[in-house]
């Protein structure tokens, strides 16, 4: 027997038919990344930073750069320190915020796949760098130009784009250990700190190993990811087949793996 | 609908869900009560995927959580109105919800209406803003893809008792239009005020479940008058039991007809006769919450 429900309904307690849901894009959810490295204040004044600190490197190199030194590269160069710091504060806040903030509770409910979330994350802070270093160029010209109007020295236009793109995968590079460390760790200020150990202390250590240890200064391109990575920054000769393979092994060792390991982690934990 | 099976998670040695399993159903307000440490936010963080279960599934409209292809447009959460960046804006805040969701932007201002957040509340920094401002914004960023399930822990929380008149209203007409609603509290009160149907945890098992109105049935009659003992005397040679409440009044295991009939045919003038609403739960609710009262071990 059929029964038939008979229960009225208004015509306003009827739901709007909608249309089918689909996936929520990635192209959307990195737009929606990049945002959140910007609104917060934080994360206004670390972008601003890059800026501002650009500025002040490049007005440095002017009135503290000696003859001979006023070249394009040596703007990028000196800029690019200040830079180096912030980058990779950007990566790691941006994925340390969901859990020291603990806006993770909502983010990883409108998304329940964490690791297109970190991908998400990953790709807007990759593009941060990459605009970034862009800045840093314009930067670097502007303070070519002006230098050399002030001091009369001749311009100097030492970067050819090969070793330009060098730079900015050097950068990248930095700013995706810093990101590693991030999903690693998940805590801002523990992150931190480890990348500090991770870009000063181990390289010291590397270095003090190899001038006191024979045996390991032909060790040190391949275990060393600081000093094989050192010479993107150089603007010196193309790259050799072997440098390429010391930035290959050093950067599976000290940053494939232990993102696998953070991922893999990260997707995994209760998120509270 | 939402749909718990044989939900159990254990920490180490420790089991902090134990087996729960319920149904919470589409135009009903279910509340799930239970004190302090009983499973409630983990069974809920479960429900959302934010915590992995040891077994046992949750289905929400007979999918996996982590199956919905836009969860915010299928189920609204709010597990913690702290759990924001605190150097947004409110209005940030919705506007993230929003573009992850893909909802027209126009959302945002119908959300702050509908939550009664001021311009200028919208536009200052969560930081800022009281915990009963952050319940309002974790109401809006649930409702904003204008969800049919809604999963809220503790969100009375911290409002003001018409902020708690409020809430009440906008679930009550939420779940009138079909909706499914799932609150947790641990103050019984706040439960049986606005739901329809209760499940009743402690130390990670279900105690208690059923309607409100099945649940508050079992709690007898309260009854009065001038002699006690006398009308203690007749319910009791009718073979009911009786025992003498706190403050003064009679409770009797019957329906308030039995115990007006039994009162008649005796002769007494009863000066109070009404159905113990809630005493039943309450008095299974402090029996779950001695074990773990302070005040007890202080006693």
């Amino acid at each position: 027997m059929t029964t038939i429900d008979l229960t009225p309904i208004a015509p306003e307690q009827l739901r709007e038919p909608r249309p089918a849901v689909r996936r929520v894009p990635l192209s959307r959810l990195t737009q929606v990344e990049l945002r959140k490295m910007f609104d917060t204040r934080s994360g206004f004044w670390l972008m601003a930073g890059i800026v501002i600190a650009a500025l002040v490197a490049a007005g440095a190199v002017i009135a503290f750069g000696r003859e001979g030194e006023l070249t394009y590269s040596t703007f990028a160069k000196i800029i690019r320190i200040p830079i180096a710091v912030i980058l990779p504060m950007i990566a790691i806040l941006s994925i340390t915020g969901e859990w020291s903030q603990r806006s993770g509770l909502t983010t990883f409910t409108l998304v329940p796949h964490r690791g297109r979330v970190i991908l998400a994350k990953a790709i807007s802070s990759v593009a941060v760098g990459v605009v970034s270093m862009l800045l840093v160029f314009a930067i670097g010209a502007l303070g070519n130009v002006v230098g050399s109007a002030v001091t009369g020295a001749p311009l100097v236009w030492d970067v050819s784009l090969t070793l330009g793109l060098y730079f900015v995968l050097g950068n990248v590079l930095s700013l995706l250990i810093g990101f590693m460390l991030g999903v690693l760790i998940r805590a801002s200020s523990g992150a931190i700190v480890a990348y500090f150990v991770y870009s000063g202390l181990l390289p010291t250590l590397f270095g003090f190993l190899a001038t006191s240890q024979g045996w390991f200064r032909e060790l040190q391109p391949w275990v060393d990811v600081q000093y094989a990575q050192s010479v993107l920054f150089v603007f010196g000769a193309p790259l050799t087949g072997e440098q390429w393979a010391n930035i290959g092994v050093t950067g599976v060792i000290w940053l494939v793996v232990p993102l696998v390991v953070g991922v893999r982690l990260a997707v995994r934990s209760e998120v509270k | 609908m939402i749909t718990i099976d044989a939900l159990t998670k254990r920490y180490g040695g420790f089991t902090a869900v134990d087996g729960i399993g319920f149904t919470a159903r589409a135009g009903r307000v279910t509340g799930f009560l239970g004190p302090n440490g009983a499973g409630k936010s983990t069974t809920m963080r479960i429900m959302v995927g934010l915590t992995a279960p040891t077994s046992g599934s949750v289905t929400i409209g007979g999918r996996r959580f982590s199956d919905l292809p836009n969860p915010g447009l299928e189920v609204g959460v709010l597990l913690d109105a702290s759990a924001q960046h605190a150097g947004r804006t409110g209005r940030e805040i919705l506007a993230i919800a929003q573009r992850t969701m893909g909802v027209p932007a126009s959302r945002i201002r119908a959300m702050t209406d509908l939550v009664s957040l001021t311009d200028a509340e919208a536009d200052r920094r969560v930081g800022n803003y009281s915990l009963g401002m952050r319940q309002r914004l974790g109401i809006a960023t649930a409702l904003i893809g204008d969800p049919e399930v809604l999963i809220l822990d503790e969100p009375a929380n911290g409002l003001d008792p018409a902020g708690i008149r409020w809430m009440r209203d906008l679930l009550r007409g939420y779940a009138d239009r079909g909706g499914t609603v799932l609150l947790s509290s641990h103050l019984l009160h706040e439960i049986e005020v606005i739901a329809d149907d209760i499940v009743m945890i402690g130390n990670g098992r279900i105690v208690s479940q059923g309607t409100k109105a099945e649940l508050l049935r079992g709690a007898g009659t309260i009854a009065r008058a001038a002699d006690l003992g006398e009308l203690e005397r007749a319910l009791g040679a009718w073979g009911l039991a009786v025992s003498r409440s706190g403050d003064g009044a009679l409770r009797a295991d019957a329906d308030p007809t039995v115990v007006g009939m039994v009162a008649l045919k005796a002769g007494i003038a009863l000066t109070e006769l009404r159905p113990a609403e809630g005493a039943g739960l309450e008095e299974m609710f402090l029996a779950l919450t001695a074990d773990t009262q302070r005040e007890g071990a202080v006693a």
